[in-house]
């Protein structure tokens, strides 16, 4: 049983929370991948953005003495989510939409996006420098949950209060989105928009006003996941590029422009990442009183060495390109 | 205004630059930043091969640099004693044993008479194993040289050899890139070739036994006379560097040079006319009867022989092999800003390109700092304190820099500073 209790801390708790993170980024990013065609690149910056926008904001709550008895990055979310949007918007406007009027190639918007990145990159690094940041260091404490399992075994699970939380957020966005692209007008514009763009247009759907939507729900999600990141491990302002890969993998692993196969992706890609770096040694030893003596089990048993981890999902990735290049779920292509 | 006296009056404009940059900062300092610039033009040009030519959107530039400068950090750096003398070689034979005794298992199973499902589980479980097989000999392998020898050594042959190798080693590895990824659309390519740039990185900085990792391999030799050779002939100290960069840099320009000349000729003649046939309708071109796929492959393999050559030579002048400092940043989208400012499918564009946004970059992150300080003195006169950690700070400024021209470039100057001249035979 103490076995099984440490896979669950170490695997099942480690994969959720790093698989929501990746679905909620992935959900983004193939949203705007489905309705404006490209992949786009600052969506790591955004979340690191975002992130920082929460960061700032809770830093005046903890300046003012003001205390709650949840972490205030979750509180500080929403207002955090709006500066988000407003900045993600503001980038469409000058950047992307004149190229998009000039018809240029999504290839094009890509570029441009990379472009957008190094700016947002250089800011953030401009005004928070290049260290670590953590909201838990201003007194707030980090709540450490231990269910007890004493009736099974000696060790307890255990996870943050943050942890908790982030998986509820998650889910609740979830939802939201879930009833918002089935049940609503403006929902239903944009899965129009993304089966078929001229369709949509000509039937009399506002188009301008569905790609601004579409930034609206991929920045508010961008923002979540970072700020929700951040409060999981820490804040950094290179974030952004260890992350972007991950969530495009998901992304595509899921088949672009596919909502529910994004976040099955990001779930994919947590779980194959916190599983490719488990030391399985621990779990095979109480096998060595049953196995030959001639069979030692080496004290690192992972399938791959901690410092691939990120490697994990870049090799899905690939793989995926090359033997379902539009996803597990059929995704769309350009 | 012609296409060519366009392009004279930009080139006049940046030696001016060149020169004017040459007044503010010595003599010794350009001279170390054109040498730079020689190699990062080097690779500019493989980049204008693979996506002015060929169309080819190829991002995984850091993973091909990163090659080249392992490729000549093992030729040019001297001979380990203690590796080859020690019980080294022998692991790492072990290790090759096992590693051609997987490549049998796998290359068996997928020539196995089987069906469907059982052949693909077939095929995953001898993969498996080969890679548990691999891992059981190169893991003790790679600890014993680790604690023994630090790393393998070099073989202490010439630099030139080492950056020969470098060419061949990327182009080797983009080879089997292409093979597996030039199927995909251009978006799905960019990505992957990202993907695996990265994963290019964590192995090679990982790898401590082949590469020394994050511990770096220095002094890497130059490949002509030092300034300290320049010293020990009683020349002044900053006039042994003049000489010492003035002699690089002409080995570097005479590189340039042959690769520019044949990748001219080649864009000339009928392989420039089908490459462009290619990248401006596959389509069309396949239905001409020219294999796509192929001539991609071909394309993708020489630009990345030119970005193995330009980042042998770039550690070559740096004497250091740090597989830490390389990033995404300096080393593949910088290549992309170089080619679409300097103009994507113009050789000339993207040399201007290359040289002009080198300076541009390296001086964004000076030219911020000296600003900074003026305002920091001026917030600290005020009362408000100085800016903390300056240098750090001001250097992010040359990325945000970057971002700006990259932006400005797609948006005003699409084409380029030197667009492409397409001739039209009638």
């Amino acid at each position: 049983m103490d076995i099984l209790v440490f896979f669950i801390n170490k695997v099942v708790i480690a994969g959720t929370v790093l698989g929501s993170i990746y679905a909620l980024g992935a959900i983004g990013a193939t949203l705007i991948f489905g309705i404006l065609r490209f992949a786009h690149f600052a969506h790591g910056d955004m979340m690191t953005l975002g992130a920082f926008f929460a960061f700032v904001i809770a830093l005046v709550f903890y300046h003012y003495g003001i205390f709650l008895p949840i972490p205030m990055g979750f509180v500080v979310m929403p207002l955090a989510m709006l500066l988000t949007i407003g900045v993600a918007l503001g980038i469409d406007k000058t950047i992307y939409a004149p190229l998009r009027k000039r018809g240029a190639r999504p290839v094009t918007l890509l570029i441009a996006s990379i472009g957008a990145t190094l700016m947002m990159q250089g800011l953030i690094r401009l005004f928070f420098g290049t260290g670590q940041y953590s909201f838990f260091d201003y007194g707030e404490p980090k709540t450490i949950i231990k269910l007890d399992m004493s009736w099974a075994g000696s060790r307890p699970i255990t996870f943050t209060e943050p942890q908790v939380l982030m998986v509820i957020v998650t889910v609740v966005l979830v939802l939201i989105l879930n009833y918002f692209l089935t049940a609503t007008r403006f929902g239903k514009a944009m899965r129009a928009m993304a089966d078929n763009a001229d369709l949509a247009q000509v039937s009399g759907i506002n188009t301008q006003l569905v790609v601004r939507l579409t930034w609206v729900i991929a920045a508010a999600l961008a923002c979540a996941a970072g700020t929700m990141l951040s409060l999981d491990v820490s804040l950094k302002p290179d974030l952004a590029f260890n992350i972007i890969l991950p969530i495009f993998a998901a992304a595509i692993v899921g088949g672009l422009g596919q909502v529910y196969g994004a976040i099955a992706g990001g779930f994919l890609l947590g779980f194959a990442e916190t599983l490719g770096v488990f030391n399985w040694a621990t779990i095979l030893r109480p096998l060595s009183n049953v196995l030959p003596s001639w069979i030692v089990i080496p004290p690192d048993l992972s399938l791959v060495p901690t410092e691939y981890k990120l490697t994990v999902s870049f090799v899905i990735l690939v793989i995926t390109l090359l033997w379902r290049p539009t996803g597990i779920f059929r995704g769309a292509s350009t | 205004m012609s296409a060519v006296s366009r392009a004279l009056l930009l080139y006049v404009g940046l030696v001016v630059f060149i020169v004017l940059v040459g007044l503010w900062q010595g003599v010794a300092n350009i001279s170390l930043l054109m040498l730079q610039a020689s190699a990062f033009a080097l690779v500019a040009l493989g980049l204008n091969i693979q996506f002015g030519y060929g169309g080819l959107f190829n991002f995984g530039i850091m993973g091909m640099m990163m090659i080249g400068g392992f490729a000549v950090t093992f030729i040019s750096y001297p001979v380990s004693k203690t590796f080859w003398t020690g019980e080294g070689p022998l692991w790492l034979l072990r290790a090759f044993i096992a590693f051609a005794a997987g490549f049998a298992l796998v290359w068996a199973a997928r020539r196995a008479p089987l069906k469907g499902g059982w052949k693909a589980a077939l095929v995953l479980l001898c993969w498996f194993v080969a890679y548990v097989l691999y891992r059981s000999q190169i893991d003790p392998a790679a600890d014993y040289i680790e604690k023994h020898d630090g790393f393998i050594g070099g073989l202490g042959l010439h630099p030139v050899i080492g950056w020969a190798f470098g060419g061949i080693l990327a182009g080797g590895v983009a080879w089997i890139i292409g093979k597996i990824a030039l199927g995909l659309r251009s978006d799905y390519l960019a990505i992957a070739t990202i993907g695996i740039s990265e994963i290019i990185r964590a192995l090679i900085k990982n790898t401590d036994w082949l590469t020394r990792g994050t511990l770096t391999v220095s002094p890497i030799p130059w490949p002509v006379m030092t300034p300290g050779d320049y010293q020990d002939h009683g020349v002044d100290t900053t006039m042994s560097f003049i000489y010492a960069r003035g002699g690089y840099i002409a080995l570097t320009a005479i590189v340039v040079v042959i690769v520019l000349f044949l990748i001219q000729r080649a864009y000339a003649g009928p392989w420039g006319r089908m490459m462009r046939a290619i990248r401006d309708n596959y389509i069309a071109a396949n239905s001409m009867g020219k294999n796509v796929t192929s001539r991609q492959l071909e394309i993708f393999v020489l630009g990345s022989v030119f970005m193995g050559i330009g980042g042998a030579i770039l550690v070559s002048i740096l004497q250091i092999f740090d597989p830490g400092s390389y990033q995404p940043i300096n080393h593949t989208f910088l290549f992309w800003v170089m080619v679409i400012v300097g103009g994507a499918g113009n050789n000339w564009g993207a040399l201007l390109g290359a040289l002009l946004i080198y300076l541009v970059y390296t001086l964004a992150g000076s030219l911020s700092q000296t600003l900074f300080y003026w305002v920091s003195s001026w917030t600290t006169q005020l009362g408000w304190g100085a800016i903390p950690d300056i240098d750090s700070r001001s250097l992010q400024m040359r990325v945000f820099v970057l971002g700006v021209v990259i932006v400005l470039a797609l948006r005003y100057a699409p084409k380029g500073l030197i667009p492409e001249v397409v001739r039209r035979e009638r």
